[in-house]
């Protein structure tokens, strides 16, 4: 496959930790096991009205498949897969049902973006959900965390989109132009520079970054 | 998940570390760039401080010259650190050897470890 293409791959987080680079600087990496995704379904604009491939990433028991699924996974003479995405791609003549994407397609110093759903934080207050100034905890104050002033008295009802407490995290998060440290192709592994959204064992999309 | 981030971090162990501790006077030779060139500095004082694990281990080493104290940190297992002598075992009673900042002189020695 050629650089500077469109390329995506599904992968797992796996934690953090550090190397040291060729100037024998320690790199802060994200170990993300990542591939190979199997090629499930090409979808076409004659038949579906856009281009992409579906691709099916990570082993599933058989029986924890039900029947639909494995009728579809049959139909690409494939084993069950547990998580199923589609990727927009350049030419989808390049892919043949079946096909595996590997983690080479990325290469040691790309760029990439990270997309994973971002760790739950469950209902959280405005100090942590926007990082709203907290009252004094001393000095006589009883103003601790509380979200404050709602508005002006005038209109007399709350604005929409008044940022307030509520769910925090859990979310889809994309952290743009990160680079990639190291692929080790036969372990299927990638490390990338930093940090990413999402819990251990999280699903991840690692994709060329929009922004090059 | 832990074994697939220890065969990674495997390949960039030293092998060869010797063992030391707070307390222990070291020789820590450091490869230094300049320009073009390479060479190696070194680096003598107590080790004051070791914190860390795995990869990611450092530790302090605290000198003093023409009475001013310096300390470096470095990461145990940095490419950039050609080697590691132990000089001299010094007899600590604690992990952290921070009370040798508020000493000056012949009161901040650490005495050495006997032979048993």
């Amino acid at each position: 496959m050629t650089a500077g293409s469109k390329q995506a791959i599904m992968g797992i987080k796996i934690g953090m930790t550090q190397i040291f680079d060729e100037n024998d600087k320690a790199v802060p990496v994200t170990v993300i096991e990542a591939g190979p995704c199997t090629v499930l379904q090409k979808k076409k604009t004659e038949s579906d009205g856009y281009n992409a491939i579906q691709v099916g990433f990570y082993n599933l028991k058989e029986k924890l498949a039900n029947k639909p699924a494995k009728g579809h996974f049959k139909k690409a003479n494939v084993k069950p897969l547990r998580h199923i995405k589609e990727f927009r791609v350049d030419n989808i003549d390049d892919y043949e049902t079946g096909q595996e994407i590997k983690v080479d397609v990325f290469a040691d110093g790309d760029i990439v973006d990270v997309v994973g759903t971002s760790k739950g934080k469950g209902f959280a207050g405005g100090v942590k959900r926007h990082n709203f100034a907290r009252g004094s905890m001393g000095h006589g104050s009883k103003y601790h965390r509380r979200p404050g002033s709602l508005g002006a008295k005038g209109p007399a009802r709350v604005f929409k989109g008044r940022k307030l407490p509520g769910h925090l995290g859990a979310e889809r998060v994309t952290v743009q132009g990160l680079k990639v440290v190291k692929v080790y192709p036969d372990r299927n592994i990638i490390l990338i520079r930093g940090s990413i959204p999402g819990p251990k064992r999280g699903l991840v999309v690692i994709k060329n970054t929009v922004k090059a | 998940m832990q074994d697939i981030i220890k065969a990674i971090e495997e390949e960039y162990y030293k092998k060869d570390l010797p063992r030391f501790g707070p307390g222990d006077t070291v020789k820590v030779h450091v490869k230094v760039v300049e320009g073009t060139r390479e060479r190696i500095q070194i680096f003598e004082g107590t080790v004051i401080k070791i914190r860390g694990g795995g990869l990611s281990r450092t530790f302090t080493v605290r000198r003093t010259t023409y009475g001013v104290a310096v300390e470096r940190t470095f990461p145990i297992h940095s490419p950039k650190i050609a080697k590691i002598e132990v000089t001299r075992r010094g007899k600590v009673r604690r992990g952290r050897l921070f009370y040798l900042r508020g000493l000056t002189g012949k009161k901040a020695r650490v005495k050495e470890k006997g032979r048993v």
